[in-house]
C-alpha cells in the first residue's frame, strides 16, 4: 500500500517536474533558438548571470521573473471570475492528459512490480480526449470574456478549429484500435515491443493524419488562426498579461509535449528501441544483477521514450517556423473535406485488412 | 437550421483595425463591418502620417526639398530622390552627364529590390512565415550596406543633387555590388523555394485581392499592381528616362491582378532589376558626375574657395536658391510601387511654388474596399500588403 503510494507520487513528480520543470520553460528557448538557426540569427543569448551567458539557456529565469513581476490586468467590463477561469481551463488539462501516457515498460524492482505510468486507465485514450476538449472552453472563455473583439474572433475560431479538429482526429485513432485490439496506451506500447508492430508501419495513413490534426489541435502554425497575430492581433489572449498570458503559453507548449507522447505512444514505439526487446535489454544488463538490470533497463526505455518525444517536439517546431498560416475558412475545408474523409477511408481499409 | 437562420436577428459587427493593428504598418485605419468572418464593408482612413509634405516644400528652396523625398516612401528613397532631381531638372530644361544617369539607374534599381524585398518579406510575414521575412530582409541588409557605403545612410539616402550627385561610386563598388548580389541571389532562391510552390502560400494569396485590368486603370493603378493586372504599362519602358533605353531588361506582366501575381511580379522584378545594375555597372562611362552649371549646381569646394565666381555662385544659390525658369511641370519616375510623379510649379523664384507628388499606393489604398467587399477578414492582410500602402508617399 505504501510502496504503492509512494510509486504514484514518484511518478507525478517526475512527470510534472518533466514536462513543467523541464519541458515547458525550456521550449521557450528551444522554439527561439530553434527559429534563429533556421533564420541565420543569433537568437536569445543576451540573459546572463555573472557575464556567463551559457547560450542563452538563463532567458527562461529571466522570463520568469519578468512575468511575475509584471501587471496583471484585466480590461474595462471584462468578465472577471471566466477571465481568470479561462487560463486555467487551458493549463490544467495539457498538464493532466500525460498521466494515462506511458513513459516506460513494467519493471520488477526489488519484488516489487512497477509500471512507468501514473495511471493506467483501460480508458486512455478516451481519457486525453475529455481532457482534451476542456482547454477548448479555456480558449473559448478567454476570448469571450475579454470584452474585446479580436479576443472574441479568436476565441470563435478556435471553438470552431478545435471541434473540427478532434472528430477528425478521433475517428483517425480508430484504425489505430482496431490494429491493437485496445484502448489501454500502455497495451499499445507493449505491442510495439515488435519493430514491425509499429504504428507508423501498422497505420501510415493514421500517422499522417493524426500528426496533422494533433498540430490544428494544438493551435500552432501553419493551424494558429485562432492567435493569428497579423489579423487579430494576438486572438484570444489578447487582453492577458503577466502570469495568466504565460499560463496561456505554457499549456501551449505542454501542450506540444502532451501531443508528440501520445504520437510516439501510438505510432512511434512508444519506450521501444527498434529491434531491442525488452528480454534483450535486460540480458544486455545482466551483469547488474536483476534489480540493477531492471533500474537500467528501465532508465534505457525512459530516456528512449524522451528521446522520441523531443524529436517530434522538434519537428512540429520546423513546422511552425517554415509554413505560412491557413486562412480560416481553408482550415475548416481541409478538417472537414479532406481529413475527415481520409481518416473514413482509413478506417475502412484497416477493416478490409484486418478481416482478409 | 435554414429557417431559424433566417429568423435569428444578428447584427453586424464594427471592428477598428487600426491605426495601431499589426496589419495596418503605414499607419491607416480600417473601418470594418464584419458579418461573422465576412468583410460586409470596410472604409479606409488615411492621414495618420501626414507631416505636410508640399506645405514644407514651399518653404524652402529647391535644393531643400531632397531630403524631405526621402521621407516619402521611406523604403526605396534613391527612387524619390532621383523623381524629384529629374522634375526639376526638366524644369531647368538640362540633362546631366552619362556617368551620373548611369549612377541613378544604378541608385534606383537599387532601391527598387530592396522596396521589393521588404515588401514581399512582410508579406509572408503577415500570413506566418516568419523564416521568409528574415531571409529577406538578411537580403535587403546586404543592399543597406552598399548604400551606406554609396551615401552614407540607410535608410534616409538624400543622395541625389539637382544637376548631379553628392559623390562619386565608391571604391570597389563593383565588385562588393557582385557579391551582395550573389548572396541575394541564393537568398531569393530559397524564398522561391519556401513560397512560390507553397500549396499553403498560394492558397492565401491566389484569387485574393482580385483587379481585372480595366477596373485596375480605371482606379488609376501603376507598378507591380497594375502589371500583375495583366498591362505591361512601366514608366521606364513607356517614357523611357536616364538610360533606360540603353539597358537590357523584361518588364514581367501577369494575368489575373491577384496577390499572387503581384508577388510573382515583384520576385522577377528583383532579378530584372539586378540585371540593370549589373548591366550599368558594366557600362558606366567615365566623366564628370555633376554638371558643370553654375547656377544650377554648387561648384566644387576647391574652387569655391580659390575662385571669386565660384564663390559668388555659391553664395547666391545659398541664400537664394537656384532659380529655374517660371512654368510647371509634371515628370514621372517608376518608383517600386508604381509611377511616382512631381507636378512642380516654379514663378522663377528660389522657392517652389508648388510641389505635388503623385503617390503610387494611393489609388491602390483606394481600392481596398473594392477588393476587399465579400471577403474574409483574413484576406485583408496579404492583400493590403502587395498593394504595398506607404504612409509616408500616400499621406505625404
Amino acid at each position: 500500500m505504501i510502496a504503492d503510494l509512494t510509486e504514484t507520487i514518484v511518478k507525478i513528480l517526475f512527470i510534472f517536474s518533466i514536462n513543467v520543470g523541464f519541458y515547458a520553460p525550456i521550449l521557450g528557448w528551444v522554439e527561439r533558438k530553434q527559429s534563429a538557426l533556421m533564420q541565420d540569427r543569433v537568437g536569445a543569448n543576451r540573459a546572463s548571470i555573472f557575464n556567463f551567458r551559457i547560450i542563452g539557456l538563463f532567458h527562461p529565469i529571466a522570463d520568469a521573473v519578468k512575468v511575475l513581476t509584471k501587471e496583471d490586468f484585466i480590461p474595462d467590463g471584462a468578465d472577471k471570475f471566466f477571465h481568470t477561469l479561462a487560463p486555467f481551463l487551458s493549463l490544467t488539462p495539457a498538464i493532466v492528459t500525460f498521466a494515462v501516457i506511458p513513459f516506460g515498460g513494467s519493471y520488477e524492482l526489488w519484488g516489487h512490480p512497477v509500471q512507468l505510468v501514473i495511471a493506467d486507465l483501460d480508458v486512455g485514450m478516451l481519457f486525453i480526449f475529455a481532457f482534451a476538449s476542456i482547454s477548448t472552453y479555456g480558449v473559448v472563455l478567454g476570448g469571450w470574456s475579454s470584452n474585446n473583439n479580436w479576443s472574441l474572433l479568436g476565441g470563435l475560431r478556435a471553438s470552431a478549429q478545435m471541434l473540427s479538429y478532434e472528430v477528425a482526429m478521433g475517428l483517425t485513432l480508430i484504425g489505430v484500435f482496431m490494429v491493437y485490439g485496445s484502448l489501454r496506451l500502455t497495451e499499445i506500447g507493449a505491442i510495439q515491443e515488435n519493430f514491425f508492430r509499429w504504428g507508423i508501419f501498422m497505420q501510415p495513413l493514421g500517422f499522417v493524419l493524426f500528426l496533422t490534426c494533433a498540430i490544428a489541435e494544438n493551435k500552432r502554425a501553419p493551424f494558429d488562426q485562432p492567435e493569428a497575430e497579423s489579423e487579430l492581433v494576438a486572438g484570444y489572449f489578447t487582453e492577458y498579461s503577466s502570469m495568466k498570458f504565460v499560463m496561456f503559453w505554457m499549456g501551449e507548449f505542454l501542450e506540444i509535449v502532451t501531443i508528440s507522447g501520445i504520437v510516439t505512444t501510438l505510432f512511434f514505439g512508444a519506450w521501444h528501441l527498434p529491434f531491442v526487446s525488452d528480454r534483450m535489454l535486460l540480458s544486455l544488463f545482466a551483469g547488474a544483477g536483476p534489480n540493477g538490470a531492471a533500474v537500467l533497463a528501465m532508465l534505457v526505455n525512459v530516456a528512449v521514450f524522451f528521446g522520441k518525444v523531443s524529436f517530434f517536439i522538434w519537428l512540429m517546431m520546423t513546422i511552425r517556423w517554415t509554413l505560412p498560416r491557413f486562412r480560416y475558412d481553408q482550415v475548416m475545408r481541409l478538417g472537414w473535406k479532406m481529413l475527415l474523409p481520409l481518416a473514413l477511408l482509413n478506417i475502412f481499409i484497416t477493416g478490409i485488412v484486418l478481416l482478409v | 437550421m435554414t429557417d431559424s437562420a433566417k429568423t435569428l436577428h444578428t447584427e453586424h459587427m464594427v471592428i477598428n483595425m487600426g491605426p495601431s493593428h499589426p496589419v495596418t504598418h503605414g499607419t491607416v485605419k480600417f473601418t470594418v463591418t464584419l458579418d461573422g468572418e465576412t468583410v460586409h464593408d470596410l472604409k479606409v482612413d488615411i492621414g495618420y502620417l501626414h507631416r505636410g509634405f508640399e506645405k514644407m516644400c514651399e518653404n524652402g528652396t529647391w535644393e531643400q526639398v531632397m531630403p524631405y523625398t526621402d521621407r516619402l516612401n521611406y523604403v526605396s528613397p534613391l527612387i524619390n530622390n532621383v523623381g524629384y532631381a529629374l522634375a526639376v531638372e526638366k524644369l531647368f530644361g538640362v540633362e546631366t552627364p552619362a556617368r551620373c544617369q548611369y549612377i541613378r539607374v544604378i541608385a534606383c534599381e537599387m532601391a527598387r529590390i530592396c522596396d521589393h524585398f521588404t515588401n514581399i518579406a512582410a508579406g509572408a510575414m503577415e500570413v506566418g512565415a516568419m523564416t521568409v521575412f528574415l531571409y529577406f530582409v538578411e537580403a535587403r541588409d546586404l543592399l543597406w550596406d552598399l548604400m551606406e557605403e554609396l551615401c552614407g545612410a540607410r535608410v534616409t539616402a538624400n543622395y541625389v543633387r539637382i544637376g548631379g550627385l553628392k559623390n562619386d561610386l565608391p571604391e570597389g563598388f563593383g565588385a562588393k555590388t557582385a557579391k551582395a548580389f550573389e548572396t541575394c541571389r541564393e537568398l531569393w532562391t530559397d524564398v522561391d523555394k519556401l513560397l512560390t510552390k507553397n500549396r499553403i502560400f498560394i492558397d492565401r494569396m491566389r484569387d485574393v485581392g482580385t483587379m481585372p485590368a480595366e477596373e485596375a486603370m480605371a482606379y488609376g493603378f501603376t507598378g507591380p499592381c497594375l502589371r500583375a493586372s495583366g498591362v505591361p504599362y512601366d514608366v521606364r519602358k513607356a517614357h523611357p528616362y536616364l538610360v533606360y533605353d540603353q539597358l537590357d531588361f523584361e518588364i514581367p506582366v501577369g494575368e489575373t491582378g491577384d496577390n499572387f501575381d503581384r508577388y510573382l511580379v515583384r520576385m522577377e522584378e528583383i532579378q530584372q532589376s539586378m540585371r540593370i545594375v549589373e548591366q550599368a555597372l558594366a557600362q558606366l562611362p567615365a566623366g564628370p558626375i555633376n554638371l558643370d552649371v553654375p547656377g544650377l549646381r554648387w561648384q566644387s569646394k576647391d574652387d569655391t574657395y580659390n575662385r571669386i565666381e565660384a564663390l559668388i555662385f555659391h553664395f547666391k544659390t545659398i541664400t537664394e536658391g537656384i532659380q529655374p525658369p517660371a512654368g510647371e511641370i509634371y515628370a514621372a519616375v517608376e518608383g517600386a510601387n508604381g509611377e511616382l510623379g512631381f507636378y512642380l510649379v516654379s514663378d522663377g523664384s528660389g522657392k517652389p511654388v508648388k510641389c505635388r507628388v503623385r503617390p503610387p499606393s494611393f489609388p491602390m489604398t483606394a481600392a481596398m474596399p473594392r477588393m476587399m467587399r465579400g471577403r474574409l477578414i483574413a484576406d485583408i492582410v496579404p492583400t493590403f500588403d502587395m498593394i504595398n500602402m506607404i504612409g509616408g508617399e500616400c499621406d505625404r
